[in-house]
């Protein structure tokens, strides 16, 4: 007979929760006749992260003291929590956006749809909390398949396939780098969990060992592939512009979120004793990330590509947090993490909007007067566009300055200087798009919208109100955030 | 309620109110007058404050505290020094005045043009009271939000690149000051200015002072300043150069000198070499300029150099006049500025090849943009001239040849102010001046009139002031040569 290890069930109720709601969206594509399909499919999801975001709250509040279960693959911890409600919310909010946008006019595979947001979303919840290399690798994978196929959903759009197939391609390269670079750690120190890592690195002084380094350094180019951060960032443009917005406002969320809250685990559970090294190495990939995302920004026409390229820049901002490798280094990371998903999220949204009344793709031009005609939509863009500016309309502003003063207490004033040269460069594309949206009247460029008023788009509107909230309402509660942010590290050994 | 609250009164009605015109579909006129309404009742609450306030006191007045974030020590903490009152003061006049203009000649998408003002309005007194770094820098930030809009927005035709430029240059100092707070703020273990240490490092004073050299602005750091002052509507134009210049001096006296004494001496020279340059060559571009506004532009800069001379001369003298000043120049332009609106509608033009003219038959506009002309040349007995002799006096306490540069200012003042008056009001009567073109209206004197008024109530009694800005406390002025 077997032994099976024992389970507890309630470490793992999000992603089960998360499952079981894809089941049955998936179910719901057989059984529900193709009209009533996409309320009913979008609606399971809806609840199904919502569920998700409860049993992630209840769990954070049960975990104060982190421990590993289920034989020691999953960390039932705070850290996991905290990362599976902003995974689960952007969830949320991407059901709401695309119970309205994803394959208009084909209702017959919408529930497939939902049922991979889900399984997606299920995926990065178990890749947080995972405590071995092995599980890391496997949610990796399974995240990343659903996210390769709902790419290249809405075959109708033009790019969607190709965006799907780009990824697929990219995103195994990148997963093969970090398997290459697990199998390499698994050789120097015949563990798979992260803290056995660390021990035996520590207790054979292999904190030097080239398989050691070497597999390090793929890890960190295959997390780098996920998060997008340059110079592993050149599939994110291209897939970002070409999935449907849905998709990318998700991806662009969700995926970081995963991606970073998981690299911080690692480094600080399995590689403490090659700090030196993974925090030079990050700090380059910060730079490097700055300087690609900003700079190719300033370029851009399309505004998707522009978000993308912005989406880089913020990995690099996000990653100066992650170079400290300290408490306040994580708290930073948190804190930023939030807010940047909800202005990410958001700000794809709204361009999904204006991607429906116009029928084509949206781009500084075709943009022009849409502030006044649809004022909520624009009222938010604007606070989305000024916080990733980091302006104070919203918590982009507290962000920052969090990142900063971790890469200062670090003793990296120079790291400081550079993310403020970079913010201030960013600041001209984004403020190209207020330009763009506000004081530039469409009459004057001659735009047709595609038929008649706006839609009305309230799912939509309320996923962007939900973002709206957040990315403003983190200025005010910054205490509150941070007291949860102080207690997911804690988690982490220092 | 207690009286301290009044200050978060002061920054959070016209934030609250501004998001409450957004939101509610008002007519024009409703919303006009609500906006209006809201900054006559922002001047009340001042003036409630300002017959409380304790001038024998030279400490935090008003003030309230209460932690933002606990982990870094930052915290929401407000409060007014006698010198922040009257700058508080300065701001919500001049803008219940813009307001009042906005409203007189009717906005275009009025919900969005009213909303800006008022939130403009509580960014700006939030700069002034804010005794926390980091809040005064989300201050000092947001004042650019709704500026940057009202310019892009409702501005001339070249407004698009003006408004890049104006952010661009206004962001690169304020991000470096960003740098100095984390830097100051992490190495003294709090953000608070109240309890603070004073520092003496060089670098994290530079960073400061670049945010505060753009904004003010000081010579050569006024490149953003000249499209600006034009390309905006002439309200947003006087608020900018009367009242959110004001921040950059502001923020020197408040910061810069306060809190870095042993930088600020090592520089002295150096900054009142800048100011002295802005004096010299903002005066000579406003005699040069074919244009009323860009007359009274290059004036503001100017008299950002004077203000800056008195308050880097660190003499008791100098800076209480610097005080004087900003409030007394803060009126003198906005006063200016909205005339230059009036002059604007009635010719729609402010070229002085195109003007000329129009004291005939219009005495009332005639008498106001003498008058308050006559007050910005510093005219003996004049506010500005209570303010420039105080500052001149302590220029010439820290050496004889700033006071010399300084006259030269004046003088240069005397020049290019009555060459403006001469432009617009005498000589021949200009192509663009038609009889048509009435007299000021009872609107417009309804806003003109009271900060005339004020500006000569400001003659009379200068002292009220300059007697009272509680600087005269050791700490304040560094004295060191």
């Amino acid at each position: 007979m077997i032994s099976t290890p024992h389970v507890d069930w309630f470490a793992i109720s999000t992603i089960l929760v998360l499952l079981g709601a894809s089941g049955i969206a998936l179910l719901s594509a057989v059984l529900v006749p193709r009209a009533a399909k996409r309320p009913v499919a979008a609606t399971i999801a809806a609840l199904g992260f919502v569920g998700g975001i409860v049993t992630s709250v209840w769990l954070d509040v049960s975990s104060a003291d982190g421990h590993l279960v289920i034989s020691g693959t999953f960390e039932r911890d705070r850290w996991t929590a905290f990362a599976q409600v902003i995974i689960c919310a952007v969830g949320l909010a991407g059901s709401l956006v695309g119970w309205e946008h994803i394959a208009r006019g084909r209702d017959d595979h919408i529930a497939e749809f939902f049922c991979l947001l889900l399984a997606s979303a299920a995926g990065m919840c178990f890749f947080v909390g995972s405590a071995n290399l092995m599980v890391m690798f496997l949610s990796l994978e399974w995240f990343s398949i659903a996210l390769y196929v709902m790419c290249a959903i809405d075959y109708d759009v033009e790019g969607s396939l190709e965006a799907g197939l780009k990824y697929l391609v990219i995103g195994s390269f990148g997963s093969a780098a970090l398997l290459f670079g697990c199998a390499l750690v698994y050789g120097a120190t015949n563990r798979i969990d992260f803290a056995g890592i660390a021990s035996v690195v520590g207790a054979q002084d292999l904190s030097g060992d080239a398989f050691i380094v070497l597999g390090l350094a793929m890890i960190i180019a295959g997390l780098g592939f996920k998060s997008s951060s340059a110079p592993f960032h050149m599939w994110t443009p291209d897939v970002y512009e070409g999935a449907p917005t849905t998709v990318t406002a998700f991806m662009s969320a969700a995926t970081k979120v995963a991606a970073f809250a998981l690299a911080f685990r690692l480094m600080r559970t399995a590689f403490p004793q090659e700090e030196h090294l993974w925090s030079w190495a990050f700090a380059g990939i910060a730079v490097a990330s700055l300087a690609i995302g900003n700079l190719a920004a300033l370029v851009q026409r399309s505004v998707k590509r522009m978000l993308a390229y912005s989406s880089i820049s913020h990995a690099g901002f996000m990653l100066i947090g992650l170079s400290t490798g300290s408490a306040l280094g994580g708290r930073a990371l948190l804190y930023y993490l939030v807010v940047y998903s909800a202005m990410a999220f958001g700000s794809f949204a709204v361009v999904a909007a204006r991607e429906r009344e116009l029928g084509t793709p949206v781009t500084l031009e075709n943009l022009a007067g849409f502030g006044w005609e649809r004022p909520f939509l624009g009222v938010a863009m604007w606070f989305f566009l000024f916080g990733f500016a980091g302006l104070p309309v919203g918590g982009g502003f507290v962000a920052k300055f969090y990142v900063f003063s971790a890469a200062y207490e670090h003793g990296w004033t120079w790291l400081v200087i550079v993310g403020v040269l970079a913010t201030l460069v960013s600041l001209w594309y984004y403020l190209a798009i207020v330009r763009a949206m506000y004081m530039r009247p469409a009459e004057e460029l001659h735009i047709a919208a595609v038929g008649g008023a706006p839609p009305r788009e309230l799912q939509l509107q309320a996923a962007v109100a939900l973002c709206l909230v957040v990315s403003v309402g983190s200025l005010f509660a910054v205490q509150p955030l941070i007291d949860l942010a102080e207690h997911a590290t804690a988690s982490l050994p220092f | 309620m207690t009286i301290s609250s009044f200050t978060s009164l002061l920054i959070w009605l016209p934030i609250g109110a501004g998001i409450l015109i957004w939101v509610l579909p008002l007519s024009r006129y409703a919303t006009g007058a609500l906006a209006l309404l809201v900054s006559l009742l922002e001047v009340g609450v001042w003036i409630e404050q300002a017959t409380r306030f304790d001038f024998g006191d030279r400490g935090l007045q008003f003030s309230q505290k209460a932690p933002w974030f606990g982990d870094l020590n930052v915290s929401y903490h407000v409060g007014e020094y006698a010198f922040s009152l009257w700058l508080v003061g300065l701001t919500v006049v001049a803008m219940a005045a813009a307001i009042g203009y906005g409203f007189w000649v009717g906005r275009d998408r009025p919900r969005a043009y009213f909303g800006l003002m008022l939130m403009l309005t509580g960014a700006t007194v939030g700069v002034f009271v804010a005794q926390d770094l980091l809040l005064f820098y989300a201050f000092f930030e947001a004042m650019l939000i709704p500026l940057y809009v009202l310019v892009g927005v409702w501005g001339g035709p070249g407004r698009l690149g003006a408004t890049v430029k104006f952010l661009i240059y206004t962001m690169a100092g304020s991000l470096l000051m960003l740098a100095a707070i984390i830097v100051y703020g992490l190495k003294a273990g709090t953000f608070d200015l109240v309890d603070g240490p004073t520092s003496i490092s060089r670098w994290i004073f530079l960073g400061f002072m670049i945010a505060f050299v753009i904004k003010a602005p000081l010579f050569p750091f006024h490149g953003w300043l000249p499209d600006t002052y034009r390309e905006a509507p002439p309200e947003v134009t006087a608020v900018l150069s009367g009242v959110v210049a004001k921040a950059g001096t502001y923020g020197m006296l408040r910061i810069a000198i306060a809190k870095f004494p042993e930088p600020t001496a090592y520089y002295r020279t150096l900054f009142l070499a800048l100011s002295a340059a802005a004096l010299v060559y903002g005066s000579l571009l406003a005699f040069r300029s074919p244009t009323l506004r860009g007359v009274v532009a290059y004036s503001s800069l100017a008299q950002s150099g004077l203000i800056a001379l008195g308050l880097f001369s660190g003499i008791q003298l100098g800076v209480d006049g610097a005080v004087l000043q900003m409030v007394a120049h803060g009126l003198v332009s906005t006063t200016l500025f909205l005339i230059a609106g009036t002059v604007e509608r009635r010719t729609t033009t402010d070229q002085f090849a195109l003007l000329g003219g129009m004291a005939k038959g219009r005495p009332a506009l005639a008498t106001l943009l003498m008058t308050s002309g006559i007050i910005s040349l510093a005219v003996p007995g004049s506010a500005m001239f209570a303010g420039e002799f105080l500052i001149l006096a302590g220029a010439y306490q820290r050496d004889w040849w700033w006071a010399v540069i300084g006259a030269v200012g004046i003088v240069l003042a005397a020049m290019y102010m009555l060459r403006a008056i001469s432009a617009v009001l005498h000589e021949a009567r200009g192509s663009t001046v038609h009889d048509e073109a009435l007299d000021l209206r009872t609107g417009e004197l309804a806003l003109i009139v009271p900060l005339v008024a004020a500006l000569l109530v400001l003659s009379a009694f200068p002292a009220g002031i300059s007697h009272h800005t509680g600087l005269s406390k050791p700490g304040w002025v560094s004295t060191a040569p």
